[in-house]
This record gives structure tokens, sequence and C-alpha cells, in this order.
């Protein structure tokens, strides 16, 4: 087995390497789940083969009759992205115990939006990880159901406006805070779950490959903007990746056999809580939450700062901070 | 634009081709497009690992960087992260 320091995770060795994800998908311009996609088909240590839930990623890249995918990738259903990928890690034992395969390991990644994880999936990621296959499950989380026309889902935050969840007269957006999916996951005991943003493209693509290097279920959730249903601007999906850490609405950790651990780029919040921003700096740039800057509903920030910073405090009690 | 290549609005919905997304160039979405000053640029890559569209190339024999517009839809991410300030989104 390599070594981390032997994996070539620099700039140049990652732009030397054969894109996996190709060029000419359907996503629209700055699409955030694409870099992702890109950047963690880098990370890839051998023989991969990807399972991919119904959702935007999937639908860009798989239009009849061309593929994005430049490896074994198979479509699966929207709530079984988890199943699917067990049912193949069993089809790989098999056939490499009646000597029928001819790679020593083939690694199976799931890879499902937000929709496809922390609401209808669930139930099959969870029996997937009780049942301890061996496979890497990404969710690339771009906080609601995009593909089908913006609707809220388990992971969209409080106070975005979707169609499902329209700020109006009415309601100011989501009424609900986000799940913590990652840990609901590193409450099934499985060996390793981590957070990621494509910002700090290095630390998801260390993260990505430990999920490929564990024997057994790895879960990685990587924050992934996007601009149609965000109202933000194509360019700035990058930069919302990084303001998402800096204000610490979405921080980077690691929990490996359950033991939580701060990882470096938000450790500098933790070790130098002036560099934190305020969440108003992340909001104002979207138009999902441009409703809570008028005077009606202003007061929901106050709202998201206050829940932001309590499981802040709590991710940072869990990381021994 | 080889013989082969098509652009999207070209392709025939009839027949199936097993042949990567990459003859579907999607360049003609865009009303912007990056372009670089050479003098600025410090080669960084960080623009080749941004960008959603696989648009731009890191070259080892020339030890330079080549923007592919045929894939390009001007989304301006990798001139809004590049540090150099090296790139600049003009109208098409
Ligand atoms: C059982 C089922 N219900 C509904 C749909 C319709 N559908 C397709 S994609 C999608 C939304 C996917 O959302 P998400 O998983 O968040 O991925 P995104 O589109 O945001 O990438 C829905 C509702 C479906 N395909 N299957
Ligand atoms: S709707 Fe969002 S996630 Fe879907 S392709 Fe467009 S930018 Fe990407
Ligand atoms: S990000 Fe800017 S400085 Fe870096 S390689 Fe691209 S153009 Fe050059
Ligand atoms: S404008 Fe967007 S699509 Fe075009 S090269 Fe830059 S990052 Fe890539």
């Amino acid at each position: 087995m390599q070594t981390e320091a032997e994996w070539k995770f620099t700039a140049k060795d990652i732009a030397e390497k054969p894109d996996l994800f190709l060029s000419g998908h359907r996503a629209c311009a700055g699409c955030g789940p694409a870099t992702v996609l890109r950047l963690i088909m880098k990370a890839v240590r051998g023989p991969t083969i990807v399972t991919n839930a119904t959702g935007c990623m999937e639908v860009v890249s798989s239009i009849y009759p061309y593929t994005s995918w430049a490896i074994p990738w198979l479509h699966t259903a929207f709530e079984n992205a988890a199943a699917n990928a067990s049912g193949i890690e069993a089809a790989l034992k098999i056939l490499k115990k009646k000597g029928r395969s001819k790679h020593e390991h083939v690694d199976v990644i799931a890879l499902a939006g937000d929709g496809g994880t922390y609401d209808i999936g669930i139930q099959a990621l969870s029996g997937a990880v009780e049942r301890g296959h061996d496979f890497l499950y990404v969710l690339y989380d771009n906080e609601a159901y995009m593909n089908t026309g913006i609707q809220r889902s388990g992971g969209t935050p409080l106070g975005a406006s979707t169609t499902t969840s329209p700020a109006g007269t009415v309601i100011p957006g989501k009424l609900e805070h986000k799940k913590p999916i990652a840990d609901i996951m590193v409450a099934h005991d499985m060996p390793y779950v981590a957070t990621a943003s494509p910002y700090y493209w290095r630390d998801l693509l260390v993260k990505v490959r430990k999920g490929l290097e564990v024997n057994g279920p790895a879960f990685l959730h990587v924050f992934a903007p996007c601009p149609r249903g965000w109202r933000s601007d194509p360019a700035k999906s990058i930069e919302l990746s990084r303001l998402a850490v800096e204000t610490c609405i979405f921080p980077l950790w690691e929990a490996v056999n359950g033991e939580y651990q701060l990882s470096t780029p938000s450790k500098v919040f933790a070790l130098a809580p002036q560099k934190k921003k305020p969440v108003k700096e992340y909001l104002q740039v979207q138009g999902r939450f441009r409703h809570l800057f008028t005077p009606k509903f202003e007061k929901l920030t106050e709202e998201i700062q206050r829940v932001t910073d309590e499981r802040w405090k709590r991710l940072l009690k869990k990381c021994g901070m | 634009m080889t013989a082969k290549e098509k652009s999207w609005k070209e392709i025939s919905p009839a027949g199936v081709c097993w042949k990567s997304s990459t003859q579907f160039l999607t360049g003609d979405w865009k009303t912007y497009k990056p372009v670089r000053d050479l003098e600025k640029c410090t080669r960084c890559l960080l623009c080749v690992l941004f960008c959603p569209d696989g648009a731009i190339h890191w070259k080892p024999e020339k030890g330079d960087i080549e923007f592919d517009y045929n894939f390009c839809k001007g989304c301006g991410i990798c001139a809004n992260e590049c540090p150099a300030k090296a790139i600049e989104m003009k109208l098409e």
C-alpha cells in the first residue's frame, strides 16, 4: 500500500493525470458538483466502478448516446445507490473467488446527491453500511433536488428559498435546519466518515483516497455549490465552497472509527476564532437567501449564526479542542 | 472542430454511439470567454483543477496551460480563482 506522501496529489501531478470524468458533460456553467467529480476521479488508485443515483450528475454525464465516464459506470434508481454498490462489491468478491477476475482488487464508489442521500437513499445506505460492504459513498451536496427543479431536501439549510419552500409573505424559505447527515453516518460505527469542500482540493483528494483504502464502508460528504439552484454567480461556486468553511457553516473533519478529528482548513478557525467570518458574508452572495436581508426576515440570519456557532462548538468538543 | 465532432445541436437522436461525451462540444454555450495574460500567469494550475468542464489543460511538454474553447462554458471560475489575476473574462 502506498503512503500518503506517495499519492502524488500536487497540482502538477493531478493536472497530468488522465481525466476519468470527461469534458462535454451537460452541467450548467459553473456547476460545483462537476468540479467535485473531476477532482475525486483524480484520487482513484486502480480499477474502479462508479454507480450513480439519479440526479444532476447522473443526467448530465449520460445523455444518450454519450457518456462522460472513462471507467465502468452504472446508473441506479434514485433511492438505492448504496444497494447497487453492495451488489457490485458482492459480485466482485464472487468473481475473484471463482478465479474469474483478473484484478487483485476493484474499488466501488457510490455517488448521489443530497436528495438521493439525506431523504430517499438513506435506508439503502444505512443497510449497506450495517452489512459492512467495502465501498466509498460520495454525497455531493448541492442542498436541494436540483435536477427536478430546486425542491427542498433534508440537506437544504434553514431560510433557503426553493420551489417547495418558497420565501414570500408566508414563510421565510425552508423552516428546518440541515440534517447532520455525516454525524448520522458516524453513529453507524463505520471505519471512515469525512466532510470536504472543493476549494480545499488537496484535503478532498486525500479523503477520497483514505475512503478507498479503508476496508469496509466509507462516507464522504462533499460540499458542492449549484449556481442555478443557489441563484449565485457561476464564477463564485469555488469561492462559496471556501466561504462555507471560513464561516464554519460547513466545517471540515474526519471520523476514523468514530474518533472525530478537525481537518487543517477548519483547524485554522479553531485556533484563531477571530478569523472565523460571519455567516452573512456567505448568505448575501446567494439569491436563495436574498429575502433574509429584508426587514421582515432579517432575524433569521441571527438564528442561522446561532445554530452555526452551536454546531461548531459541539464539533470542537467532539474533536477534543 | 474535426469532421467527426459535432456541436450539440447537430447530434442525431437516433443510433447508439459508444463514444465519450468529448464529442459533444459544449463551448457554444458561452457569452464570456477567458483570456489569459501570459506575463501574469505563474502556472500554479489552480484554474486547471477548478474548471468544471475540463477546458484548461496542462501541457508538460510546453510547460504551459492551454484553453480548449470547445468545452469552455464561460463560467468565470478560472478568472475568479486565479491568484495572479491573470485571467480576464471577455465578451465573445
Ligand atoms: C423514486 C423516484 N422519485 C423521484 C424521481 C425524480 N427525480 C429524479 S432526480 C431527482 C432529484 C435529485 O436530487 P438530488 O439527489 O439532490 O441530486 P441533484 O439533482 O441535486 O444533483 C428526482 C426527484 C426519481 N427518479 N425516482
Ligand atoms: S442545476 Fe446545479 S448541480 Fe445541476 S447541473 Fe446545474 S449547476 Fe450543476
Ligand atoms: S490560475 Fe492563474 S496563475 Fe494559475 S495557472 Fe491559471 S491562469 Fe496561471
Ligand atoms: S470560464 Fe469556466 S468553463 Fe471556461 S475555462 Fe474558465 S473555468 Fe473552465
